[in-house]
């Protein structure tokens, strides 16, 4: 749907306004943010899955190690997103003429440092869930929302107001978009914006991880494994 | 080792509610032990405790000679529960989920295994039906199939018949106490039905507000309070205790 609307916007805009969508960026940037989007939904999915049908007590007392639920989480996350996604971006080449896969090894680079973005979210929000239970639901999909304006997606970091970019270059997505707006536009490759991102994304990674570990200690000191479910 | 399960001076707070008190039992391999106690005794929180859902204030907990609190994980995998409290995924088949579970304990030949289980839980003819078109009590069936799935040596059972038909419970107290014979396995038993623990079990630990408050088998209980049935002596203990 994402990919439809924006697809046309797209052509309304190279018709009236060619530069706002020259080299395809409008409908590459929203195919690659759903990278991020899909990824944390599907991993917080998965997890909110197994709470739903109160199934959190038997998966624990299973020799499962909280490290081992999220790498299953992960790589879960990541078939979906590759399942949603491929034939997102194959549909873009016949319909808008438009192939992200042109962007080549880059690509590649935007789509693992926005999915690493996503899981960093998912395991503070999965932390939150195992903690706080299903009222917290509501932030599997108000998170990533969240974090969109300041990701710089449709528009350069230099839009921003001044108090608003020094946020934006707090955010690992900022510097994935400016790297992309960098290559579609001007072609070239910004790897020093991608390292940025990285390691932005390692530190919320690393945060993330210690969020879901602590939540899930709080939930076994508070009996919370047990009572999770619908 | 003859002692499977041991817990010294397990307490558990809630803020200022002491739901465990000072528990020390211990479970001898091949016994099958009854926990019992009215609402808010402590059994479900015991049962946690020992399961590792739930973090014991003080106290230790050894399984299997293993401090459980510092470590659990390598107790884990010889052990096993079921409980109405929990559920397996509704939208995976029987089939599924105990795959899915056989694999978590890192079972080899798995299939057979699965099939194994499906066979003894008389699960055959709805082997590819989602978990949320079954009645309650081929759901229970699935859950004792999932408890079992690793051939546990220590079987954590929290209220195994409840709300089920009489026939199902029968097959399963039948069922239970053939799998301890055979396997000398250890299985604690919260329950609310005392002909259950009667029937089944060897020892019985009544726990009141948290704290175990009689211990022995059921004969001795029953000789102890005079009584006939151990429901008499249930009420005998808890009326004490409230009083």
């Amino acid at each position: 749907m994402q990919l439809i609307i924006w697809g046309f916007v797209s052509l309304h805009f190279g018709k009236n306004q060619p530069e706002l969508s020259a080299s395809g960026i409008l409908i590459s940037v929203v195919l690659v943010w759903d990278s991020l989007f899909r990824s944390h939904v599907s991993y917080t999915l998965s997890f909110l899955e197994e709470m739903w049908s109160r199934n959190l007590g038997n998966l624990f007392v299973a020799p499962l190690r909280p490290w081992e639920l999220m790498l299953a989480l992960s790589s879960i996350s990541m078939i979906r997103t590759l399942i949603g996604m491929i034939p997102a971006a194959l549909l873009a080449i016949p319909f808008f003429g438009v192939s992200v896969f042109e962007m080549g090894f880059p690509l590649l680079a935007f789509f693992f440092n926005l999915v690493f973005t996503g899981w960093a979210i998912a395991q503070v929000v999965t932390g939150i869930l195992i903690r706080y239970g299903l009222g917290a639901e509501s932030l599997t999909w108000v998170i990533p929302f969240m974090i969109a304006p300041v990701s710089c997606i449709y528009y350069p970091l230099s839009t921003l107001p001044p108090w608003l970019q020094d946020i934006a270059q707090l955010i690992p997505t900022s510097y994935v978009f400016e790297g992309m707006r960098a290559l579609l536009l001007e072609g070239q490759w910004r790897g020093d914006l991608l390292q940025k991102a990285f390691l932005l994304n390692c530190f919320y990674f690393s945060c993330g991880l210690c969020v879901f570990l602590f939540a899930f200690r709080s939930a076994r000191k508070h009996g919370l494994l047990l009572q999770t479910g619908e | 080792m003859n002692v499977v399960l041991k817990t010294d001076q397990l307490s558990k707070d809630f803020g200022s509610t002491r739901a465990v008190d000072d528990l020390s039992i211990e479970l001898n391999r091949g016994t099958i032990t009854a926990l019992l106690g009215g609402n808010g005794a402590g059994k479900t929180t015991t049962l946690s405790m020992l399961l590792g859902l739930l973090l014991p204030t003080a106290g230790k907990i050894t399984t299997f000679g293993y401090d459980f609190v510092k470590d659990r994980y390598p107790a884990l995998g010889r052990m096993n529960f079921s409980s109405p409290y929990v559920d397996l995924p509704q939208r995976l088949t029987v089939r599924e989920n105990l795959t899915v579970y056989a694999k978590l304990y890192g079972l080899k030949n798995i299939k057979n295994t699965v099939l194994e289980m499906v066979e003894t839980f008389r699960l055959e003819d709805f082997i590819d039906r989602r978990v949320r078109k079954l009645s309650a009590g081929q759901k229970t069936r699935l859950s004792l199939a999932k408890a079992l799935i690793n051939n546990p040596e220590l079987l954590l059972l929290d209220e195994p018949t409840a709300s089920l038909d009489p026939v199902t419970v029968a097959w399963i107290r039948e069922f239970l106490q053939k799998y301890q014979v055979e396997r000398k396995a250890t299985i604690l038993l919260a329950s609310h039905d005392m002909k259950e623990v009667e029937q089944l079990c060897e020892n019985v630990l009544l726990l009141s507000r948290g704290k175990l408050v009689e211990e022995g088998s059921p004969q001795d209980l029953l000789k102890k309070y005079d009584r006939k049935t151990l429901e008499e002596v249930f009420l005998d203990v808890s009326g004490r205790k409230e009083n």
